[in-house]
Parts: C-alpha cells; structure tokens; sequence
C-alpha cells in the first residue's frame, strides 16, 4: 500500500461570469433537457482558460482545468501562482466548499481547511464559548475542544480575555484564537490558504513553526496557499505551481519559486523588452526625462546579461530629455530579486554627482561602476530610476534583468540559495 | 507528488470520494449524526445571543405572543365577531399564535439558511443538513417557553370556570410538533435551495407566509369558514393539526384522525423533496449564491 493520502484526477471547475439573471433559468432548463435525454450538458463544452485581463467570448471560463496529481503522506505542498490562477478553487474543492465540474478527488483521513480564520465567531458571544462553536464548525467534538482548551487559549496568548465578547477584541487577537483552534484540528490533512497574512510577524512564525510542527513531526499532510515565498520556503518541501487555472509546473520548493517569478517576469515583460517601452507603474512621472536603455557591460566592456561570481561590472544607461536640457538629473539603481526583495540601492547624490540630460540624440549615456558588490549566483533585476529632489521623473520597475554564474574557481564550496543574496568579505580572527 | 500512477492505487481505501456527480439518494445522516455537537452549539450560539445586550431579555419570549393575542382577541374576536367555537377567546387565539409562531420562525429562518450563512458555507465544510436542524430545535426552545404560557392560561381557565376541557390527546403535543417541525423543515429546505438561485423565491415567501396564515384555522375555527372554501382549508396539511392541537387543549374544532393522517402523508412527501432538493443544492450552492 502506498501512502498517497490525496489523490486528484482530471478535476475541472467550470464558473459561469457575468450576472446570475434571466439567461440562467433558459440555460438550466437547456442543461436539464440535455440530461433527461441522457447527453452530456452541453455548457461544459463551451468555456476558456481562465485569463482574466482578456475578453473572452463565452460566458464560461474554466477556473481549473484538467488538475492532476497527488501527495503523499507528510508532504507540506506549497501552492503558488498568480492571482486568479486557481488556487484558492482548488482549495474550496478540496474543503468541500463546492464541488468540482468534472473529475475526482479521494482523499484518506479528515481533511480540515482553514480558507479563513475563525470562521462562524460571533462577536456577541465570548473568547471560550467562541472557541467552542468555532471547534464544532470546524468538525471537532465537544470532548476533543474541552481536552485541547487549556493549549488553545495558551497558543492564542489570550488567557485574559478569554471569558471577554469577541467583539470587545483586537483584530489580531481575534485572528489568533482563530487559527489556534484550527492548529489543535486533529485531521490528517490540512488545508491552509493566506489566513496568515492579518497576524503579526511574530505570530505570522508561530503559525508557520506550528504547520511545520504538524507536516514534520506528526507525519501529516498540509496544503498552502501563498503569496509570500519566504513562508512558503520555510514550511513546504514541494511546490505546486498553477497559472491560468493550470498546472504551470510542480517539483521542488526552490524550482518552483524560481519558475514562478520568471512567470511573473514574462507577463511584465511580454509586450516591450525596450527599455523606453517598458510600461511605468508610477502615475507621477514627469517623463521629461526617460530612460531610453541600459546595459551591464563586464569587466571587458563588452555587453552581456551574465556575469560571473564577483566580477566587476559597469551598468550604462541612456538617457534623453523629451522636451529641452533638464539639468540637475540625480540618478538611482536598485537590485532587486524576482520576488521583491530589494538588495541594495545607489543614487548618484550619494557621490555629489549630478547629470545635465539633453535633448539632442539618443547616444547620452551614464556609466556607473561596481567593484566590490558580490551578488551571490541567482538571477537578479535592476530598477531605474531618474529625479530631481521629490520630483521623479522616469522610474522603470525591473528594467534590466542579469544572472551572476555559479561560483567558477573555488570547487571546495558549494553554493546554493541558503547562503543568501549577498557574499561579505569577512576576516577570522 | 508524482503523476498520476492510476492502476496502483485504484483499489485502495479512500475515506472520502469527491466527483462532480452524486446520486439522487445519497443523503448521509450518520454523517450529520457525527456533527451532532455543533448542532448543540449552534443551538446555545442562538439562545445566548438573542437576548444580549437587551434590558428584559427572555421576557421577550412572553411579550410577543401576549399583545398578538390581545390585539387579535380585540380586532377579530370583538370587533370582527368571529367565532371560537365556544372556546374562551384568549385561549383560543393564544393556542394559535403559539403553534403559528413556531412554525413561521421555522420556516423564514430555514428558508434562508443558504444566503444567511454563505459566508460559513463558503468557508468550511460540515452537513449542511445540521443548520436547519439546529434552526428547528433552537425554535423548539422558544416554542417551549411560550407553550408553558398557554398551559398556565389553560390551567386558569380550568380552574376558573371550566370553559376548557383538555383530554387525552394533549399527549399527542410531541407529534404534532414533530409533524409541524417537519414541515417548516422539508418547505423551508425547498425555498432555501431554490434562493439561491433564483431570489424571486425570498419575494414569494415573504408574503406568501403571512398569506398562509389566514388559510390555517388561526384566527376562526374551520367550522367558521364558508363551505364553499372549506375545502381549500381542509388540503392545508396544517389544518389538521391546528384543529387537533385545539381539540386536545380545548375541548373544540372538528378534530378527525383522518385529516391527520392526510397531513402526515403530505407533510412527509415534502420532507422528503425538500431533503433531496437541499442534499442536491448543497454541493454546489456556492458557485450560485
């Protein structure tokens, strides 16, 4: 016997967009008429991937499509994609919120889903008789919540407000009672969404110590759902990753995330790789200044997208004035990973140096130079940024995109991610 | 997680299969059997917090059918001149509110148990089954306040003068609220899972419900209602227990075991409609809602 405890296959979750109207009870009798002359409804058909920023031509989208795979006991599965991707479906599929179109899940054990904190609270009633009720919702009975009471209120921290309405508590106690009760849950799989988000960071770890506690030491299976790659890093050991109601690609933790911030480059990106195209976020900018382009040029002074581990290198970057001499430019860079984590900054200020930018041709350019900045081996990005005091002229988010390459000289150490972004220099003494 | 290695793990033991079709009778009560605390608890949630933060608290209990049956004696039975069958108004009209009260509170909070909790439904899973459930037996607890007001006015008129004569099918009381319960649940479960759809329903129900009760025996006696409509009252499965219920307590109204067993027979039928219609909303009511 293997012990897969979830097991999905070809599910499909078909959502139907735009109003619950009038063409509802034509299309239902359509789909009833169908089925009494035992043929297929003929609504599943129809329907697309579900890409929110195009207009579709049906009323049907396909929030999932064709979902398979398992997971195996104790496994933490980590389940990332972008918004809209699917994952919070699947999630209330797998909580039996709603069931799926087509397909089927089998699962072995209780599966209890905490797509939300303190689901059914009610503010009138206190912290004790809300633990109570929040239990029983969640499929304990009164014995188990009474045995586990004590260990709750500790986890919440809320020993002194427990006999208190819930509605007299702060946000954030409230949140932590709730996701205490569903910590003591004694179900075999647990399906997490980003409940975790509204606590604080020191509870934010707790949480997450506990999940891990729970996948690791109890041997049981856990479910995530989440934005925040650094929790799901820490917690889950494979990664799941969806895109457009799909699966994008599933394997390791590390992989996934990787492949989801190039899936996050890729639709920034898609339309303009010029730099002078790039879409601006910002809705401040002056623009009398805007970057034309930028290029990383290594120690050869030759143009490259790659460089080697602690390499020095030069980023040079075009400029034009659009309308007439803007003088007085200051100029900013930042490093930043795929995920946001942003690395380091430098403005030309910081070395009292100051930029007239005409408006004659494309050919201006502004190098700055990097001698002793070691990036540790990992794809990183480059934010551009152009202003004179508060003013901002040009921003571009990402602009400019580079690897540094895996260690070359030094075989005796291996690197991978646990090391950090950065390489300091350090002396032993 | 590895893909999908379908033949080796075909023939294992799943605790549970989730596909996108049931079939029709695929009602689990041991299930809801096993979610019995939360019925409990949702039971207790009702009692403790109807009354909060309110100065009289159960009082309130009392308050609502005492002034129904004052202005109801006052509008129908003096000013209209309806008839009681020669049963003490107050008594009369109290017996009806009480069983009325239950019943429509039953009713409006069961047919509204899939919009009124969508955002718990659409949270975790557990039967949905056990919101009704615990709907009808959280109203049972207010009926019971309310019923042991009617008994002590039966007990004065008793005493009193003797106007009322209860009997031996006083002991029946359980059954028929068990038939009554029933029946708010199996029509309340009809209309909750056709809301969520198609909300022209919670219109119907609203006025239909206060229509509803001038074609039960509430505020005259079936006696009182002109022959050519008495039919129309008479397939009204409670009728039958309304007149039963006064027959016990009162000693009046055409009681017959027939119109009895005609609302069993009708009440069960839609119990069990409303509960296949609901075990068959459920699933999916989300997607809707």
């Amino acid at each position: 016997m293997s012990n897969i405890v979830l097991d999905i296959e070809n599910v499909s979750k078909q959502y139907r967009l735009g109003e619950v109207g009038t063409g509802t009870l034509s299309n239902d009798l359509k789909r009833w008429w169908f089925s009494v002359r035992g043929k297929e409804d003929p609504f599943l058909k129809i329907g697309e991937t579900n890409d929110r920023t195009q207009k579709g031509e049906s009323d049907y989208v396909w929030a999932l499509r064709d979902i398979n795979f398992q997971v195996e006991q104790g496994q933490a599965v980590g389940i990332i994609g972008r918004n809209g991707a699917g994952k919070s479906t699947l999630l209330k599929l797998l909580s039996r919120v709603t069931k799926p179109t087509t397909g089927t899940i089998k699962y072995k054990g209780r599966i209890a889903s905490l797509l939300e904190v303190g689901t059914g609270f009610h503010p009138e009633m206190t912290g004790r008789e809300n633990v109570y009720l929040n239990g029983a919702i969640l499929g304990m009975t009164r014995s188990e919540i009474s045995r586990k009471f004590d260990e709750i209120v500790d986890f919440a921290g809320v020993e002194r407000y427990i006999d208190t309405p819930v509605k007299r508590y702060s946000s954030g106690m409230t949140v932590r009672l709730g996701f205490a009760v569903a910590a003591f849950l004694e179900a075999e799989i647990l399906v997490v969404d980003e409940v975790l988000a509204v606590g604080d960071a020191e509870f934010q770890r707790k949480c997450i110590g506990k999940m891990g506690d729970v996948s690791k030491g109890d041997g049981r299976t856990v479910l995530f759902v989440s934005h925040n790659m650094a929790s799901i890093k820490s917690l889950c050991d494979s990664g799941l990753l969806l895109d457009n109601g799909q699966i994008y690609d599933q394997g390791s933790t590390d992989l996934m995330i990787k492949r989801y911030e190039e899936l996050g480059l890729k639709f920034i990106n898609e339309s303009s790789q010029k730099i002078s195209e790039i879409k601006r976020p910002r809705k401040d900018l002056g623009l009398e200044v805007k970057f034309i382009d930028a290029k990383i040029l290594d120690s050869n002074n030759t143009e490259t997208k790659t460089l080697k581990f602690a390499e020095p290198f030069k980023l040079r970057l075009y400029l034009k004035a659009i309308y007439r001499e803007v003088q007085n430019i200051q100029l900013g860079v930042r490093f930043e990973t795929g995920s946001d984590i942003y690395i380091a900054s430098c403005l030309s200020s910081d070395s009292k140096r100051y930029f007239d930018i005409k408006d004659e041709n494309n050919d201006q350019y502004v190098e700055v130079s990097f001698n002793e900045f070691y990036l540790t081996p990992g794809e990183y990005y480059i934010t551009l940024s152009a202003r004179k005091g508060k003013v901002f002229y040009d921003q571009v988010v990402k602009a400019v995109h580079f690897e540094i390459l895996d260690y070359s000289d030094k075989n005796d150490v291996e690197h991978n991610n646990a090391w950090g972004l950065i390489k300091v220099e350090s002396e032993w003494h | 997680m590895k893909q999908t290695i379908t033949n080796s793990i075909q023939n294992e033991q799943w605790t549970e299969v989730i596909e996108s079709k049931y079939p029709l009778f695929s009602l689990n009560l041991k299930e809801v059997w096993r979610y019995r605390d939360l019925v409990y608890m949702l039971v207790k949630r009702d009692f403790v917090t109807s009354f909060k933060q309110t100065v009289l608290g159960p009082v309130w209990f009392f308050i609502n059918p005492i002034f129904t049956t004052i202005v109801y004696t006052f509008i129908f039975g003096n000013v209209a001149g309806l008839s009681t069958d020669g049963a003490p108004q107050l008594a009369f009209y109290l017996a009806g509110v009480t069983l009325w009260n239950y019943f429509q509170s039953c009713l409006n909070e069961t047919s509204n148990v899939f919009r009124g909790n969508a955002n718990i439904f659409g949270k975790v899973y557990f039967p949905r089954l056990v919101m009704p459930l615990a709907i009808v037996i959280s109203n049972l607890m207010r009926f019971g306040v309310q019923f042991a007001l009617f008994v002590a006015v039966i007990i004065y008129y008793m005493l009193s003068d003797g106007s009322v004569q209860p009997n031996l099918w006083v002991l029946a009381t359980p059954l028929f609220l068990v038939m009554m319960a029933a029946f708010a649940l199996g029509a309340g479960m009809i209309f909750s899972s056709l809301t969520t759809k198609y909300r022209d329903m919670a219109n119907l129900l609203t006025f239909g419900i206060s229509l509803y009760m001038y074609a039960t025996p509430i505020i005259m006696p079936i006696s009182a209602f002109p022959d050519k409509i008495k039919w129309l009252i008479e397939l009204n499965p409670l009728t039958g227990i309304f007149e039963a219920f006064k027959y016990a307590f009162l000693g009046v109204g055409d009681f017959s075991i027939g119109m009895l067993g005609y609302s069993a027979a009708v009440i069960a039928v839609i119990l069990m409609a409303g509960t296949l219609i609901f075990n068959k909303v459920e699933k999916s009511f989300m997607d809707t809602v």
